[in-house]
């Protein structure tokens, strides 16, 4: 078992390095001279000179490399060519928001979607289970901002439970930023809980079906202990991965939801970013987002083999 | 086994009667009007071939129907004297295990692959008494020594996978007699088992049955596990008992016609009259086969599994040659690698003269017609989207036949193997597995192949199926002299179809002679054992009458 977690976390490591050789090559490849495009179209010569070897881009594209993949190593991901501030202090400033955002969306989706899809499933064919597929429907078909819209105009204006928009870090206080991430929260959550409900009822069907479940009943074993002990942790695999791909790309997703709730988080600095073509703000917000894809992968893998002992790869 | 037992005194342990179970929506009846009993410590084989209605009935007993797919519509049924039929889920919930327990034929889907065995043996006792952690798994252990398993602590934190299928079942097992049930009902618990550990699963039922005077509800299709074991016997054919009676009157002297045919088609262990064996042309050489697997583990020790090993034999036209061994022993393998499914790790195997056992998917192509396959589950290996005709000419297609001359080939074969000719243009679906199989083989013929090799072929089939196409191949044989290569666990069906046979046992052959020779006068001790093991051996069941035990394996007896 520890062998083959360290065999994971080692497999890992090259991928990262693939990824770092792609983000550094993205900005590289394309024609054009990334000097001139931040120097702008007035610059002299000498400008773009200095811009040049400033970046390091006088040196050959290896060397060129090692130097930056030095730097990340050494967690330096370069300084924003509009702010000039490091890239790491910007995402850091930024990552807070996105990420406690993140989290409390998927956690309150598997606290809705699972349950909901345990009861689809055991109530399989009947109005309880056409209302909760009903619900999934509605949760894919509706566009984020729309949800968010609606959601601000009932909760916000209407009923003035919450605040309009607006964001309140964690370390100002519990009761602020639950206040303000709560209907960011369940704007966002409402994909999820629609993808991860219909894919605990497949699942769950799915293993209902199985000789197992048959004996569990056999045993005398009670209806609600056949579903969440003998049925649910078989039918995890699949749904564990929906919420894995969930969550990784609910770090990337958010522009829209923080766009429309006013929130400084990654979405908008992604947003900012590439309007304003700030290449190492980009490179480190891709080395970012990769890096997070990775990891969850690599707990989503872990997780396997945790739940079902037959997974070894 | 044939002791009188106390049936008219004692009050029947499970007393079914007039139970009629149907479909809810189409009201057809799966089963219509049953009755049984079952004494105190008796065990009653329902026999019956698929469809009958002995597993529904089981499942109805325990409460087990599949909710909105199947329904109790009539009739009683009662477990020591309280009624079932009607009872609510918390009762039906409270008697299982304790009362009334079941074991099922496929021990690895039967247990949950996420949890220690030990932990499902014990969850048993936690939903029924109020023991301790301690006392719980003190008496799982002892349970688990009961059914003799090894290494008991180890096998409590093992999981279903880690276990071999005999494991399994001995779990299986111990799980359902823990509480002590008066019932326990056993739904075909040793058919997906090789034989040696059949008869060994057999006998731990009928152990633990004595010493806690269990009543035994057995189900089979086997006739020869009810020679062994039954006290009496119900036959079931369509959903109606047939006729019920004591072991030796149903074998001897059955009344009803059906029985008979059933008993009839019992394949006889004794092997046929052998054929004349003029000097043939070889179609089929294998010599010194060998197929071994690699894996390559964690930190790059590389471990070899070898699945067959110095294979050789020969295959002349018109004959028949079989493989025979249990699970694991490379028979399968040995059928890929001559098909050239899966490639050899090393030795020859030449069609005719040619050796194929080196060629290049190219070169073998020619080759690919003029050796054919037939598989086990006739359900799985005809593609459920292709009509009957398509499936059959597609081979021939490929070989460049046109489509027209191809489709009338596969309307030409339709009465050959015994199917109307209108046929060709229906679905596999709506088809029996008997004539799914009769549609395979036609699928074969159509490349007409020098060799056919069938793979379990009518392992899935009822024995009255099983003995129509076991008679459809022989008679193919002897129509177009094709050669077979017959794999296949069961020694009936091989001392019927056989000319020659090589037993497998772990990857290597240890016997090869003639089918007269090797299954009346074994030489290896492992063809002695399986013999030994092959259930109902001294009953000529096509004869209604017992074998004299053959004299090579009397001593052993």
């Amino acid at each position: 078992m520890l062998a083959y977690f360290s065999r994971r976390v080692l497999a890992a490591i090259p991928v990262m390095g693939v990824v770092a050789l792609f983000v550094f090559l993205l900005l590289r490849l394309p024609p054009g001279d990334p000097a001139a495009i931040i120097a702008g179209d007035t610059a002299t010569p000498a400008q773009l000179e200095a811009i040049r070897s400033g970046l390091g881009l006088d040196k050959p594209i290896p060397v060129q490399f090692i130097t930056w993949i030095g730097q990340l190593a050494q967690g330096d991901l370069g300084t924003s060519l509009i702010s000039k501030t490091p890239v790491t202090t910007l995402i850091g400033q930024r990552l807070g928001p996105t990420l406690s955002l993140a989290l409390i969306t998927m956690v309150l989706s598997i606290v809705i979607a699972v349950p909901l899809g345990v009861l689809a499933a055991w109530k399989h064919g009947t109005f309880v289970d056409s209302i909760v597929m009903a619900i999934s429907v509605l949760g894919f078909s509706v566009p984020v901002f729309v949800i968010g819209y609606v959601l601000i105009q009932v909760f916000a204006i209407n009923l003035r439970w919450f605040p309009v928009q607006g964001f309140s870090n964690i370390e100002n206080g519990l009761g602020p930023f639950a206040l303000r991430a709560t209907l960011p929260a369940f704007t966002l959550a409402s994909i999820y809980v629609a993808l991860i409900a219909r894919m605990t009822r497949a699942s769950l069907l799915d293993v209902l079906g199985e000789d197992y479940i048959r004996t569990a009943r056999a045993k005398g074993v009670t209806e609600r202990k056949v579903l969440f002990r003998h049925a649910l942790r078989n039918s995890a695999v699949p749904i564990l991965t929906v919420i894995g791909t969930g969550f990784a790309l609910l770090i990337s997703g958010v522009v829209v939801t923080e766009s429309v709730f006013n929130i400084p988080g990654l979405g908008r600095l992604i947003v900012d970013a590439v309007l304003a073509r700030d290449y190492p703000v980009i490179q480190g917000l891709i080395l970012l987002t990769s890096g997070i894809y990775v990891l969850i992968n690599l707990l989503v893998d872990l997780s396997y083999s945790l739940l079902d002992p037959r997974i070894r790869y | 086994m044939s002791e009188p037992h106390p049936t008219d005194i004692a009050a029947p342990v499970l007393s079914i009667s007039n139970l009629s179970v149907q479909l809810p929506v189409q009201k057809h009846r799966v089963l219509d009007g049953i009755s049984l009993d079952i004494a105190p410590g008796e065990t009653l084989c329902l026999v019956g071939e698929s469809g009958s209605g002995k597993s529904v009935t089981s499942l109805a007993v325990m409460g087990l129907l599949p909710k909105k797919v199947l329904a109790v519509s009539g009739g009683s049924i009662r477990l020591e004297g309280e009624e079932l039929v009607g009872a609510g889920d918390a009762r039906l919930r409270a008697l299982r295990a304790s009362r009334m327990a079941m074991i099922f034929q496929e021990p690895m889907t039967a247990l949950n692959p996420v949890f220690p065995v030990g932990q499902q043996i014990e969850e048993v006792l936690k939903t029924h008494l109020d023991l301790s952690a301690r006392a719980r798994r003190e008496k799982v252990l002892a349970m688990m020594e009961q059914v003799h398993l090894p290494n008991i602590e180890r096998v409590y934190a093992s999981y279903p996978h880690q276990l071999s299928g005999g494991q399994r079942q001995r779990i299986m097992i111990a799980m359902a007699l823990i509480l002590d049930p008066k019932l326990l009902i056993a739904d075909e618990p040793t058919t997906a088992l090789d034989v040696t550990t059949q008869k060994q699963i057999l006998k731990l039922i009928k152990e633990l049955q004595q010493r806690m005077g269990t009543s035994v509800l057995f189900i089979t299709h086997d006739m020869g596990v009810v020679a062994d074991i039954a006290d009496r016997v119900c036959v079931m054919n369509h959903g109606q008992v047939v006729e019920t009676g004591a072991l030796d009157a149903i074998l001897r002297s059955p009344r009803e016609d059906y029985t008979r045919r059933l008993l009839g088609a019992v394949p006889s262990l004794t092997p046929r009259p052998p054929r004349p064996d003029a000097a043939r042309e070889k179609v089929l050489s294998v010599s010194e086969l060998a197929k071994t697997y690699a894996s390559r583990s964690l930190f790059g020790q590389r471990r070899e599994t070898v699945a067959a090993d110095a294979v050789s034999f020969t295959l002349g036209r018109g004959r028949t040659l079989g493989i025979v061994g249990e699970s694991g022993s490379g028979k399968s393998t040995v059928a890929r690698c001559v098909m050239r499914l899966i490639d050899p790790t090393s030795g020859s195997i030449r069609l005719g003269a040619q050796e194929v056992s080196d060629l290049s998917p190219a070169a073998l192509r020619p080759f690919r017609k003029r050796i054919q396959m037939i598989f086990q589950d006739p359900y799985r290996s005809l593609n459920p989207r292709i009509t009957v005709g398509d499936s059959i000419a597609e081979g021939p297609r490929n070989f460049g036949v046109p489509a027209a001359e191809a489709h009338k080939r596969a309307r030409d074969l339709m009465p050959l193997v015994g199917l109307p000719d209108d046929a060709v243009e229906r679905f596999p679906h709506q088809f029996s597995g008997g004539q799914r199989q009769r549609i395979a083989i036609a699928r074969a013929l159509a490349m007409e192949p020098d060799v056919l090799v069938a793979d379990e072929a009518v392992s899935a089939l009822d024995v009255s199926v099983q003995a129509q196409v076991l008679d459809l191949l022989a008679g193919l044989q002897a129509r177009l002299g094709i050669a077979i290569l017959f794999i296949t666990h069961d020694l009936r069906v091989a001392a019927q179809i056989c000319d020659d046979v090589v037993v497998m046992h772990k990857g290597r052959i240890v016997e090869h002679g003639t089918a007269a020779e090797v299954l009346a006068h074994p030489r290896a001790d492992y063809t002695r054992e399986l013999l030994l093991a092959a259930p109902g051996r001294h009953w000529d069941f096509a004869n209604f009458r017992p074998l004299a035990p053959a004299p090579a394996l009397a001593a052993d007896a």
